[in-house]
C-alpha cells in the first residue's frame, strides 16, 4: 500500500501496527477508539495474527503482558477510562522490562466523561498513572499520517529499550479521515528476545522467567536504576519535536497532537496580522523536548501553552523554562476543542500586555 | 527389602509422614534437630520398610527418596 | 535396588518457602510428576499468581511468568495465543482465582482457552496472614471474619468447580484433595488428565485441589488434614464436574 488511501485515524493506526509486524492485539470496546479493535478483528486473521476481545481492559493488558513476555510484538488500545483500568498491568510490564505498544485515544473526563476529543490524560501518560518509578515513552501524533509513521517507531523503541510505549491520540485524531500513505519503514536492528522470552526451553537453554517481584530491596533498586539508565538513552536518542517560526517570535505557542494544528492555524493568521508568533510542537511528550524551550526562551518574550485540558503539559513547559519568561495557558476541557480565533484573542491579550 | 532415605536438613518437622506409614516405622527424631532447627523425621527399623512410599507421597518437601 | 520415589526433574532442587506441613509442597510435586511423565517440560510455560505460591516461578524448571494478582488466566491466554503448541498452566490460590481473578477465570473458561489451571483451595488468604477468602467456610474464623464467617454480611463460599461446570468452554473440571495418600494419588491422576486435555486441544481444564494452611488455620499440619476432611469436604465434594 504505497499509494495514498483515505482512512480513518483509528483504522490507519491499526493498519500501521500490522505493517510494523504486530501480530497480537488484545482489546476491549470503548468509544472513541472502537475502530481499532474492529479493524484488527478483520485484519489479524488475514495476516496470521491474533485478535482477542478480552473481558475487560484489565484482562486485555495482562494478555499483552503474557504475549510480550512470550516474545511477541503486541499491542492494545483503549480510551481514557480503559487506560486507567490498565495502569496496574502497565506497571507490571515496566517492572518485567517487557516491550509493547498501548494506544490511548483520549476522550473528555474525568469519570465516564464524554466521547469528544481531549488531552486531559497527559499527566497520567507522562507522569505515570501507575505505581513505582517509571516513564512511558509517549508519542503524540497530530495527523493520521504522523500517527501511521510513529507506529513503527513505537514498536521499535519498545523492542530496543524493552519498555512499553504509548501512542497518545484523541477522539478527533481517531475519528477523522485523512489521506495517508504506508511508506516502507526502514527497520532498526533490534536486540534478540531469546535471552528472556518464555517460548519454552525446548531443552536447549535454562529457563526464562518474566517477573517483577523482588523481595530483596537492593535487587529491586538496582533494577530500577538500570531501567533509568535506559531512560537516559531514550532521552538522548528518541526525542522528537517541531519548532516553527520561533527565531523571531515575540510569543511562542506550545501545543501537541491535534491541538497543535489549531495552534498552527492561529499562528499563521496572527502572522498575517503582523503578530510574530511561533510554535513548539512536542511529538514525544516523554522524553519532553526541554532543549526546544531552552533555545526559544533566549529570543521570545512569552509562551502560551494550548491544550484540550485544564492545563497539564503547561507545567512541563514551566519547568523547562524555569521562570525565565512568563508561560501562559489557554485550554478547553471536557471534549471542547479550542478555536484558532480564541487562541488569537489570547495572543493579543498577552502581547497587548493585558495579562 | 526396601530403603528410605531422608534428606534430614530439608525436613520441616511437620510429621505428616509419621501418620501414613503402614508399618509404623516413621517417627520424629527427638534426640536431634536439623539445620533448620526442626526435629527431622526418620525410619527406625529400616528392615521393616516395604517401599510403599506413602511417607514420601505425603511429604510436602521431597525429603524422602525410596529405593526398592 | 532401584529408586522408586525421587524428586521429579521439573521440580527445582531448592528448599520451598512454604510453612511446615503446608500441602502446597505436595501439589507442586504432583504437578511436576505429571509434567515429567507427560514429557512436556521443553514446551511448557507456567504462570505464577500472587499468594503463597507466588514464588512457584522458582520451583518449576520451565519458562515461567509471574502474573498480577488474579490475572494469571489472562497472562496464560496471551502466552498460549502466541505459542499455541506450548503447554501453558497457571498455579493459583483461592484469593487469586476466585476473588480478584473471577472474571479472568470465568472468561478463560468461556473462551475454552486451551490452558490448564491448578487451583489450590485452602479457604484462606495465606501469604497476607490469614484473611477471609471467597472459599472461607461459613462460621470459619479468620483475621477478617473474627466472629466466624457470617452469611448475612459476608456471603457464601464460592464453589468454583460447580460454577465452571456450567460453562460450555470447559473441557475438564475436577475437584480433588491432598488430605491422604489415596487422595494425593487421585490428585496426581487428575492433574495429569488436565494436562492431557490441553495436549489433546480439547479446551479449558481446571483442577481444584483442597489444601491446608496450618499456620493460618491455627492447627498442626496433621490436625489440618483432619479439619479439611471434616469441614471442607462436605461443602466442597470431590469429583469430576465436567469432562468432554
Amino acid at each position: 500500500m504505497s499509494d495514498k488511501v483515505l482512512m480513518k485515524g483509528n483504522e490507519a493506526i491499526a493498519e500501521a501496527a500490522i505493517q510494523a509486524g504486530c501480530r497480537y492485539f488484545f482489546g476491549y470496546p470503548i468509544t472513541p477508539q472502537n475502530e481499532i479493535p474492529e479493524y484488527m478483528s478483520k485484519r489479524m486473521p488475514k495476516v496470521g495474527g491474533v485478535y482477542l476481545q478480552a473481558e475487560s481492559e484489565v484482562a486485555a493488558i495482562n494478555m499483552v503482558y503474557g504475549a510480550a513476555g512470550a516474545g511477541a510484538r503486541v499491542m492494545t488500545s483503549s480510551s481514557s477510562p480503559g487506560i486507567s483500568l490498565k495502569q496496574e498491568g502497565i506497571s507490571y510490564i515496566v517492572g518485567s522490562d517487557l516491550p509493547c505498544v498501548i494506544v490511548n485515544i483520549v476522550r473528555g473526563g474525568p469519570g465516564l466523561g464524554g466521547i469528544q476529543p481531549a488531552q486531559s490524560d497527559y499527566f497520567q501518560a507522562v507522569k505515570g498513572g501507575a505505581h513505582g518509578d517509571y516513564h512511558l515513552v509517549v508519542l503524540a501524533p497530530s495527523s493520521v499520517q504522523e500517527a501511521v509513521d510513529l507506529m513503527t517507531d513505537a514498536f521499535d523503541i519498545a523492542d530496543m529499550y524493552r519498555v512499553p510505549v504509548m501512542l497518545l491520540g484523541d477522539g478527533m485524531l481517531g475519528q477523522m479521515m485523512e489521506p495517508v500513505e504506508f511508506k516502507e519503514q526502514k527497520g532498526r536492528d533490534l536486540p534478540s528476545k531469546e535471552a528472556w522470552a518464555t517460548t519454552g526451553t525446548k531443552g536447549k537453554r535454562r529457563k526464562n522467567v518474566v517477573n517483577s517481584l523482588y523481595i530483596d530491596p537492593k535487587e529491586l533498586e538496582d533494577l530500577n536504576i538500570k531501567r533509568f539508565e535506559r531512560y537516559k538513552q531514550i532521552e538522548a536518542n528518541e526525542l522528537r519535536y517541531e519548532m516553527i517560526n520561533c527565531d523571531d517570535a515575540d510569543i511562542v505557542l506550545v501545543a501537541y497532537g491535534t491541538t497543535a494544528r489549531v495552534a498552527n492555524s492561529a499562528m499563521r493568521s496572527a502572522r498575517s496580522e503582523g503578530l510574530k508568533v511561533g510554535l513548539i510542537r512536542p511529538i514525544t511528550l516523554w522524553p519532553f523536548p526541554v532543549e526546544a524551550f531552552q533555545k526559544a526562551v533566549q529570543t521570545t518574550k512569552a509562551f502560551l501553552a494550548v491544550e484540550m485540558s485544564m492545563g497539564q503539559m503547561v507545567e512541563d513547559v514551566r519547568m523547562a523554562i524555569n521562570g525565565a519568561k512568563p508561560v501562559h495557558f489557554y485550554g478547553r476541557t471536557g471534549g471542547m476543542v479550542p478555536t484558532p480565533s480564541a487562541i488569537i484573542e489570547e495572543l493579543k491579550k498577552i502581547l497587548g500586555g493585558e495579562r | 527389602m526396601a530403603k528410605v532415605i531422608f534428606n534430614e536438613d530439608r525436613c520441616k518437622g511437620c510429621e505428616l509422614c509419621t501418620t501414613v506409614c503402614p508399618k509404623k516405622i516413621v517417627v520424629m527424631a527427638t534426640d536431634r534437630i536439623n539445620i533448620k532447627g526442626f526435629h527431622p523425621a526418620q525410619v527406625i527399623e529400616q528392615d521393616k520398610c516395604i517401599g510403599c512410599a506413602f511417607c514420601a507421597t505425603i511429604c510436602p518437601d521431597v525429603v524422602i527418596e525410596v529405593e526398592k | 535396588m532401584k529408586k522408586v520415589f525421587q524428586r521429579p526433574e521439573v521440580l527445582s532442587d531448592v528448599v520451598m518457602h512454604y510453612c511446615p506441613g503446608c500441602t502446597h509442597g505436595i501439589i507442586h510435586r504432583l504437578v511436576a510428576e505429571a509434567i515429567d511423565e507427560l514429557n512436556i517440560q521443553d514446551r511448557l510455560v507456567g504462570v505464577a499468581s500472587v499468594g503463597c505460591s507466588v514464588f512457584s516461578y522458582n520451583y518449576f524448571e520451565c519458562d515461567m511468568q509471574q502474573a498480577a494478582h488474579g490475572r494469571a488466566p489472562a497472562v496464560a491466554t496471551g502466552i498460549k495465543r502466541v505459542h499455541p503448541n506450548n503447554i501453558v498452566f497457571t498455579y493459583q490460590g483461592d484469593g487469586d482465582l476466585a476473588a480478584i481473578g473471577t472474571a479472568e477465570m470465568v472468561h478463560a473458561a468461556a473462551r475454552g482457552e486451551n490452558i490448564t489451571i491448578i487451583f489450590v483451595n485452602n479457604a484462606i488468604y495465606g501469604m497476607t496472614g490469614g484473611q477471609m477468602a471467597p472459599t472461607t467456610l461459613l462460621g470459619q474464623v479468620t483475621q477478617t471474619s473474627p466472629y466466624g464467617r457470617n452469611a448475612e454480611t459476608q456471603g457464601y463460599p464460592i464453589k468454583v468447580c460447580e460454577m465452571l461446570a456450567t460453562i460450555e468452554g470447559t473441557a475438564y473440571v475436577e475437584r480433588v484433595s491432598v488430605d491422604n495418600v489415596k487422595n494425593i494419588m487421585a490428585t496426581k491422576k487428575a492433574i495429569k488428565k488436565a494436562f492431557q486435555t490441553q495436549i489433546d486441544g480439547k479446551g479449558f481444564s481446571l483442577v481444584e485441589v483442597l489444601s491446608t494452611c496450618p499456620t493460618n488455620w491455627g492447627l498442626s499440619p496433621v490436625e489440618s488434614l483432619g479439619w479439611l476432611r471434616e469441614n471442607m469436604m462436605p461443602y466442597y465434594p470431590l469429583g469430576i464436574y465436567k469432562e468432554k
